[in-house]
């Protein structure tokens, strides 16, 4: 314990030292900045490490839980959110988010079409990285938040229902959580800590993902039937998958090549390790056995609940937070079968409830370059608190919202024929296995 | 002749196709089947949740015998398919009326 506490001064001294260092390094030459090759090289490669964890890494962990009729049309969920996206960001989603702060609720329209969004980097963001990889960094975090939600509307929902669903929820939604958060808004200013996404990643799409799931209704025969998952390697897979690309999640938003990226690297193994370890022995207990897709689901959890702290948190805290998440999120799964909703894929239970507790978590646990209530500063586990609820409160009302007008348009599901036939010939006509 | 039909656990087949050449069976055809006798199925267990699977998947094996056989080819799967425990599977024996090999016209016992 002893060497542990001296460890963790030195971490918390070699990053107090490098931001000081930093300052000097990347002071403004000529009014403008520099810059860093180093930071530059790794936040690129965490943009592409991110896409991973859409395209394959998601698709595959989503396709391989539902039904085999249905693979080809979940897959396409995440590919699609993808391409969509990526364009809505561009357009004006990113200025949405993180262009000039208007009243510190939304950005304004000044960067639409990435007008002034150059190589150059930009003063308020990541001053050492050109100012368009920042911008497509976040564009990554944009397009995998909409996807995530796609797990709790598997296997019922129209396509075009979705296309519409994705575009909308990303500008009235993510757009403005991001600037709330990140942007320069007002949770940012109260000092709000949120990582790398607990709060606008993974509680906003548990949550959308809850309000969908209640909307939508289960799927035919849910409850009476079995719908067990067609192909669990494929899932297994998608799981590696999202590891490997979660550490361009988390250590790129320490958004260089420093010592907060390592500390976020090391925190988010551990948090993965850790859930899936705890999330196995919870269902061992319960159910007698230890599940290939309980390891799989507990380093999903530990991986969405270390999000908002991994920057701020020791190794040893962010073990604890993975053992905690895997244990708690199985919980929340089983419970939700006694609830009756179906959240097919468990999106609610994962990201939500992982989401939430990481946001809380960091406000106790917060020990490098922050202080939580653990560490001598009680006002921030309040204000986790305020960012957990306000997410929560804003995500809900406004999926709802959308939802409630995209039913009363086009409507949201597939006829009661075509979700027995499955999404992949009704909708796409095509077949993933002949 | 007699045609046997025998439903086996899949894992079993190699044993009893080794047991039924050494015995001078000389063909048989093998079906991936899905089905439940008084075990029910079996449970399976997705994020906590139990699920009853109805049916379970076995393998069919149809094989066309001489009369002189019929015995010893039914005691050798019955000896070869057993585990002991449930699930095990059953063997259907009914009469056959005509067997014609395709290739060469021969019918009945020398076909088999």
């Amino acid at each position: 314990m002893n060497r542990w506490h001296i460890g963790r001064i030195g971490v918390i001294g070699l990053i107090s030292l490098f931001s000081f260092h930093a300052t000097c390094a990347w002071a403004e030459e000529g009014g403008v900045l520099k810059i860093d090759t180093g930071d530059t090289a790794w936040i690129l490669m965490s943009s592409a490490l991110v896409l991973c964890m859409m395209l394959p890494g998601l698709a595959l962990f989503y396709g391989g839980l539902v039904r085999s009729r249905n693979v080809l049309g979940t897959i396409m969920h995440t590919a699609i959110i993808l391409c969509m996206i990526t364009v809505v960001w561009i357009v004006c989603g990113y200025s949405l988010a993180f262009g000039p702060d208007v009243g510190g609720v939304i950005g304004s329209l000044e960067w639409a079409g990435l007008q002034g969004v150059g190589l150059t980097p930009s003063p308020d963001y990541a001053s050492t990285i050109p100012h368009q990889l920042f911008m497509v960094f976040q564009l990554m975090f944009a397009a995998i938040t909409v996807a995530l939600i796609t797990g709790s509307v598997a296997e019922r929902m129209k396509f075009t229902a979705l296309l519409w669903f994705a575009v909308l929820w990303s500008l009235l939604i993510y757009s403005p959580l991001a600037h709330w958060v990140w942007g320069g808004g007002w949770l940012g200013q109260l000092g709000a800590l949120d990582f790398a996404g607990g709060a606008v990643v993974h509680i906003s799409s548990g949550i959308a993902a809850l309000v969908c799931a209640v909307m939508l209704g289960p799927r035919r025969g849910f409850g009476t039937e079995p719908m067990p998952p067609h192909n669990l390697p494929m899932t297994v897979l998608g799981t590696g998958l999202l590891w490997f690309g979660w550490f361009g999640f988390n250590a790129g938003s320490a958004l260089g090549a420093n010592e907060v990226a390592i500390v976020a690297f090391v925190a988010t193994h551990a948090a993965a390790a850790a859930g899936g370890i705890s999330w196995m022995v919870a269902e061992w207990l319960h159910r007698g056995k230890p599940t290939v897709l309980g390891v799989a689901s507990g380093v999903i959890a530990g991986l969405a609940t270390i999000t908002p702290g991994a920057g701020f948190i020791g190794p040893l805290s962010a073990l604890g937070i993975g053992l905690a998440a895997g244990t708690i999120c199985y919980g929340a799964v089983v419970w939700k079968v006694k609830l009756g909703y179906d959240d097919s894929l468990d999106v609610v239970g994962i990201h939500g409830v992982g989401g939430f507790m990481g946001i809380l978590a960091t406000g106790l646990l917060a020990s490098v370059g922050a202080q939580g209530l653990f560490f001598g500063n009680p006002t921030q586990f309040g204000i986790q608190i305020l960012l957990a609820v306000v997410t929560l409160v804003f995500a809900l009302v406004g999926t709802y919202v959308i939802l409630k007008v995209i039913d009363l348009t086009i409507g949201l599901r597939v006829s009661s024929h075509d979700e027995e036939v499955g999404l992949d010939l009704s909708q796409h006509s095509e077949r993933a296995y002949s | 002749m007699k045609l046997i039909q025998a439903i086996i656990k899949p894992f079993k087949l190699d044993e009893v196709k080794d047991a039924l050449i050494e015995l001078g069976v000389q063909g048989m055809t093998v079906v991936e089947v899905k089905g439940f006798g008084r075990q029910k199925g079996h449970k399976e267990t997705y994020r906590g949740t139990e699920y009853q699977i109805e049916f379970v998947p076995k393998i069919k094996l149809e094989i066309a015998v001489a009369d002189t056989m019929v015995q010893q080819v039914i005691e050798t799967i019955g000896r070869a398919a057993k585990t002991g425990s449930i699930g095990d599977g059953k063997i259907f024996v009914s009469d056959l009326n005509q067997v014609i090999r395709i290739r060469t016209g021969e019918s009945d016992e020398s076909a088999v």
